[in-house]
């Protein structure tokens, strides 16, 4: 057959209208994903609302969802009839080394976007906004931060109320003492038996700590916002073009309306497998989030 | 690698990284030389309980041994800080809940001990029975009391031969320490945790928590070397081997 620049440039034609998107080669996890066919995601056993183990079967949660339309705009986005997702769990402890050592490619748990985190990970833009506050007993009469003077004060290890308290406008005049729960259940049982007047944390995880105890009404989240961070889906360093992927699909989500259902599902509705219904409105912050999507660390 | 990590200031308001290890090591001593104390004082009554012509003294060495040696010491530690103030009377879980000084090392320091009171006192009572029963025999014929036995003739020769399985408790009590975290101490394990999160930086946090540990079981096992050599007595089976 012979070549005629007619021909030549139909064929050049035809190739780009058939695979725009692989005129660019595919680099990182997203030739890993396309290579073998498979994606892993790194998911928490216990992290409620946003990550977890339901009848020791299935992952579900706000970030598990999120993640999982990511994994949908990756599939189409490299044309696969099939990828299979492999769900890994991770703990606080072992995300950061899993991620960085090729395990897992995404997680999607509720993990804090730092500036400490961004020197070794990555960041998808940012998915939700906590604000750190207390959970006390209903009944104790603490109302803020000033009442706190001279109480035992419990926080998770990794986490130090007191340096929230201390950087507070009212918490240079007070002393708490601090106590350390090794998990999030530790801390709680800390405040449940007497040990701890108050339980400085994340308020969702504290709002998902009293729905889950056996009476929820002794409890209340009260006091000043201590401090504010972004939760972020995490990601390897240096993979512009997963990243991109990544930001593009949650984007679309943040623009449209799927976003406030998919909050209203794991925030203001019952959630499995008890029921539970968290009763979070969204913050405005959060709405800010959604408007101007970005991966600003804290 | 980034070794300088532990040069940088840490967000906990603690000062630098290395200074949270300093406060880590210091707790994880103070904790497993107290258990260590309470360990030896109260194995060794076990273990003597375990091997005198009483059946009832006997039975009740032996149950404690049970008891402490097949409960996780997690489990342990959680019951003594969490379960036991509930079930006391409510004044006195109100006190140990909030008027006992240091509630977490203590409570560390009494749960480790006992725990370890149990293996020990294994080591106690099977030194006592390795020796020959001529030597008890001899000592109340001569006219020794059974106390004067024991502390005069059967505890010096035993305590000199169960040195080296001593030495492995005393190392292990160093690294066992570390579930004190459970109840809220602020050893190395904790610490490390801390540094983890804050720094991002996993492989060399981990690495130097881990040479911490390491030499502090090589003080300990250098010093009970020592301790083996300096009361050998030459000619006897504790001798030592050289």
């Amino acid at each position: 057959m012979r070549v005629t620049p007619k021909l030549l440039s139909t064929l050049v034609l035809a190739a780009f209208i058939a695979q725009p998107t692989l005129a660019e080669e595919l680099t990182g996890t997203l030739k890993k994903i396309k290579d073998s066919g498979r994606i892993v995601v790194g998911v928490r056993d216990a992290s409620q609302p946003f990550s977890y183990l339901l009848n020791d079967k299935q992952y579900v949660g706000y970030s598990v969802d999120l993640c999982n339309k990511v994994v949908d705009s990756v599939k189409k986005q490299l044309k696969l009839s099939a990828l299979s997702v492999i769900y890994q769990p991770v703990t606080s402890q072992t995300r950061i080394p899993l991620m960085q050592n090729g395990t897992i490619d995404l997680e999607c748990g509720s993990t804090t976007n730092s500036m400490e985190r961004q020197k070794q990970v990555a960041f998808g833009n940012n998915m939700f906004w906590v604000n750190v506050r207390m959970a006390v007993k209903a009944n104790s009469g603490i109302k803020g931060l000033a009442d706190l003077n001279g109480k035992p004060v419990v926080t998770t290890t990794g986490t130090t109320s007191d340096r929230y308290i201390k950087q507070h406008e009212v918490g240079s005049k007070i002393d708490v003492k601090n106590l350390y729960g090794k998990d999030h259940d530790e801390s709680f049982l800390m405040l449940e038996t007497d040990r701890a007047a108050a339980f400085v944390m994340d308020d969702t995880l504290l709002a998902a700590k009293i729905a889950n105890s056996r009476n929820p009404a002794d409890f209340a989240i009260v006091g000043e916002i201590l401090s504010g961070e972004p939760y972020g889906i995490m990601l390897r360093k240096d993979d512009p073009q997963f990243k991109k992927a990544v930001d593009d699909a949650l984007n679309a989500v943040y623009k449209s309306k799927e976003i406030y259902n998919l909050y209203a599902k794991w925030f203001q509705s019952p959630i499995p497998p008890k029921g539970l219904n968290l009763r979070m409105p969204m913050s405005d912050k959060l709405k800010a989030l959604f408007d101007n999507p970005n991966d600003k660390g804290a | 690698m980034n070794w300088g990590v532990f040069l940088e200031e840490s967000p906990t308001g603690d000062g630098p990284y290395w200074k949270l290890a300093l406060d880590g090591a210091k707790w994880t001593v103070l904790v497993s030389l107290g258990g260590w104390a309470i360990a030896l004082l109260v194995g060794s009554l076990i273990g003597i309980l375990r091997t005198v012509p009483n059946k009832l003294l006997v039975w009740l060495g032996d149950a404690y041994v049970e008891l402490f040696r097949n409960i996780p010491l997690l489990v342990q530690l959680f019951l003594w800080f969490f379960v036991l103030p509930e079930v006391l009377p409510e004044a006195v879980g109100r006190w140990l809940k909030q008027d006992l000084p240091y509630p977490e090392l203590t409570t560390a320091i009494i749960g480790l001990g006992l725990f370890t009171a149990a293996r020990v006192a294994v080591q106690v009572s099977a030194g006592i029975k390795s020796l020959p029963r001529g030597q008890a025999a001899a000592g109340l014929a001569l006219g020794f009391t059974r106390t004067e036995v024991y502390l005069k003739i059967l505890l010096p020769q035993a305590f000199r031969i169960i040195i080296p399985p001593l030495t492995s408790e005393f190392m292990s009590i160093f690294k066992n320490s570390s579930v004190a975290l459970g109840i809220g101490l602020t050893e190395l394990v904790f610490q490390m945790r801390q540094m983890v999160e804050y720094s991002s930086v996993v492989i060399e946090t981990i690495a130097v928590y881990t040479l911490i540990y390491i030499a502090l079981a090589l003080i300990v096992n250098r010093f009970m070397a020592w301790l083996e050599r300096a009361v050998r007595i030459p000619g006897l089976i504790a001798g030592g081997g050289k």
